[in-house]
């Protein structure tokens, strides 16, 4: 459950320190080890629900609330500050981080493995080394996670696609996708960070490791800014009275199709077609 | 006394019907009379169940339940713009009242809700003028007189078909739907946002609640339930995943996001853990039937709240308080993020609701006594009498009691439905389906 309490050395030569005292830190060591473990979960949960193809906002929510409050605590504690000091340390290589980060990306299982908390804390990278750990991310085409990790900014590129009245058909997609690549301003949001692939920068960017402290906002400043910004705009126009929508070719389908058949546009066998020239694309963009 | 037979009764249960879906059961709902029974799956199947006639000769006099109908309710679509398949499985069904013949019910997934038709046909029209017994149309020279058709009987027929589908209006995934009391219109809730439908009207719906915060880097907060009042045709509730409770008026304004009342406990701070919030997360709120209370589930315990009091719950229940001290292994598995359900009996003096390991718990009201019971194949065999079961806490097990690192986090009870009028109970276990009946004298 939590990682086990390091064991405190008692030097010899150093001052007595009483029993009740060092029990106290014992416990105070103890609970900020299984705080830490608690932060480092919540985060793998939340880089997990990007990785979903759909993610649970209600569940989103929550643990993004949960790795707040620990902040919030850790802030007040001042050990926040000695964390992103000790993230901040040279120690680590490079490579060292690009290995962490790839696993991240690699990993789907639910149940994240112990050894991945430790990966968590190589998270000082700094953005042009996120970028670059993309191309690990591309590594394995077939894992649909790695690729449904950039989807959600490859949604907001054809959004706005869209609404700039393109035609969308896949091979426009397929331009625009690449047209725009990496220099296309992703995020509608100010305050933003824009160079760094979100998904992957949301993550890091919970942690957000510049000196001095970080408010706890700044720290979860991305994270919510992928779930659903590809609708941003066009939600703005569903609010209210709802008259029928702007459509899409989707929507279009969906209300000429008889009301008694099916009403899905595209059977799974073609979904599942679709997702496959998706990782395809995906592996020339990042590859590039 | 009426009140110690509720429990009496359910405590001599019986197993009258295992059904087992194909897939698992997302939803239960009995109809306004419980004749008939709804169940949804994540395959986006929707199976109703009748109600036997009584029959005299039958030893028990209470009728079975048989499947009734199938169909196919939502298929698994595609949505473009974000890339994302959008799940066939069905989240709620909510039955229209019976106006004629014909049922009709409503089945809602993530996007899309649908009006379904469910009728009978029993009867078939012969002697056709113009055309033959096989439908071929007949030479006019061949037709000598003139007869009128006639109505002959037919095996009974069940036929389902959608009359309205209610669809692009929610960004997020559904997770609630209800029938309004005018019987004319009903809500549909999202994680962010409640619409208000016209069930004659598909190509627009009102938004009636909107918490979307303009900047979604700001959310916190989602909507986890919604309700329309079983009387009162303007008042609605919705439930958020801080452990509060809006009641809204829809009179008040045409957006309702001012509530009316605010219903929330405040916490114990000696309680207080950074799991705090999740468990304080609503996941349903269900009116009594009278209208006067309402029922919250949050993770731990079930509180019912007087719809005059809005500082804290008039009830609340345990349901597996022994979980208090492992949640953090729940929130490793993610256990901590089921979603449970919640019922009330049909005069509202005893409460429902399922738990792990199969369990499923109720709460009598007024004698404030409590049973644990088990929906499993093995430990029930058909027309047997359900035992009461007991989850060890810590100290020396006693025989038949199971301890809580026993217990089967994978086999929960999500969804549990109460007969409007009798003490028939539905629970679904995973993929399957157990309706239980208490013993006649």
């Amino acid at each position: 459950m939590f990682s086990k309490g390091t064991k405190r050395k008692f030097s010899d030569g150093g001052e007595e320190i009483s029993d009740e005292s060092l029990l106290g830190a014992r416990v105070a060591s103890s609970y900020s080890l299984q705080r830490q473990s608690l932060l480092d979960m919540s985060l793998i949960k939340l880089q997990l629900c990007h990785m979903l193809v759909e993610p649970n906002l209600c569940r989103s929510v929550l643990i993004a609330n949960t790795v707040r409050q620990i902040q919030e605590e850790m802030t007040h504690d001042g050990s926040w500050h000695m964390v992103t000091e000790a993230f901040c340390s040279a120690g680590q290589s490079p490579s060292e981080r690009l290995v962490a980060t790839e696993v991240l990306c690699r990993s789907r299982e639910q149940d994240a493995e112990p050894k991945l908390f430790s990966v968590i804390s190589y998270e000082g990278c700094c953005e042009e080394e996120v970028v670059a750990d993309e191309t690990l991310c591309s590594v394995s085409v077939s894992d649909t996670v790695s690729n449904v990790c950039l989807a959600g900014r490859m949604g907001q590129c054809w959004e706005k696609s869209e609404l700039s009245g393109i035609e969308r058909d896949e091979e426009a997609l397929e331009d625009s996708r690449l047209g725009s690549g990496e220099e296309e301003e992703i995020d509608t949001e100010d305050g933003a960070s824009t160079e760094s692939p979100k998904t992957i920068g949301q993550v890091f960017g919970t942690f957000e490791i510049k000196n001095g402290s970080p408010g706890p906002d700044s720290a979860l400043e991305e994270l919510f800014s992928d779930v659903d910004t590809s609708y941003y705009d066009l939600d703005t126009m569903l609010t209210g009275m709802q008259s029928a929508p702007k459509m899409g070719p989707y929507d279009l389908l969906d209300s000429l199709a008889p009301s008694h058949s099916s009403p899905s546009i595209v059977s799974t066998p073609n979904c599942r077609s679709d997702l496959n020239e998706l990782d395809h694309i995906m592996e020339i963009i990042v590859g590039s | 006394n009426d009140h110690e037979v509720t429990l009496r009764g359910i405590n001599n249960c019986l197993l009258f019907l295992s059904g087992y879906a194909a897939d698992i059961i997302s939803t239960v709902e009995f109809n306004y009379s419980g004749e008939l029974l709804a169940t949804g799956d994540k395959g986006g199947r929707v199976v109703i169940f009748q109600r036997e006639q009584e029959s005299k000769n039958r030893l028990l006099s209470r009728g079975e339940y048989n499947v009734y109908s199938t169909f196919q309710s939502h298929e698994p679509e595609f949505d473009y713009l974000k890339s994302l398949e959008i799940e066939e499985k069905i989240n709620k069904i909510r039955w229209l009242p019976q106006q004629n013949a014909a049922h009709f019910l409503l089945s809602a997934n993530d996007k899309t809700i649908k009006l379904w038709k469910i009728s009978e046909r029993d009867k078939r029209a012969e002697g056709y003028n113009l055309k033959d017994e096989d439908g071929r149309l007949q030479d006019q020279f061949r037709i000598t007189t003139l007869r009128v058709p006639v109505l002959m009987p037919m095996d009974l027929m069940v036929e389902a078909s959608p009359r309205r589908i209610f669809a692009n209006a929610h960004t997020y995934h559904i997770n609630s739907i209800s029938v309004n009391s005018d019987y004319e219109t009903y809500l549909s809730a999202d994680d962010l946002r409640i619409n208000l439908w016209h069930l004659e009207i598909t190509d627009r719906s009102f938004n009636i609640v909107d918490i979307k915060p303009a900047n979604m880097e700001e959310l916190t907060e989602v909507i986890t339930a919604a309700e329309c009042h079983p009387h009162q045709c303007n008042v609605f509730v919705y439930s958020s995943s801080k452990g509060t409770i809006r009641l809204c008026d829809m009179r008040a304004a045409a957006l309702c996001d001012r509530h009316s009342k605010f219903f929330e406990e405040p916490e114990d701070p000696s309680s207080r853990s950074f799991f705090s919030e999740i468990i304080s997360s609503i996941s349903d709120v269900k009116f009594s039937h009278s209208g006067r209370y309402m029922m919250t589930r949050d993770y731990l315990s079930v509180k019912v709240w007087d719809l005059n009091m809005e500082n804290r719950p008039v009830e609340t229940y345990q349901v597996h308080e022994y979980l208090r001290s492992k949640l953090c292994s729940l929130y490793e598995n993610d256990c901590i993020f089921d979603k449970f359900e919640c019922c009330w009996n049909g005069s509202d003096s005893a409460i429902m609701t399922g738990s792990y390991n199969n369990f499923f718990r109720m709460f009598d009201r007024n004698t404030r006594r409590d049973i644990t019971l088990e929906a499993s194949r093995e430990n029930s065999k058909p027309r047997a009498i359900l035992k009461p079961r007991k989850v060890c806490t810590g100290g020396k097990r006693k025989k038949d009691e199971i301890s809580v690192d026993s217990l089967d986090f994978n086999k929960k009870i999500l969804h549990t439905a109460w007969h409007p009028k009798e003490n028939v109970i539905a629970v679904a276990a995973t993929n399957n389906l157990y309706i239980f009946q208490d013993k006649m004298n």
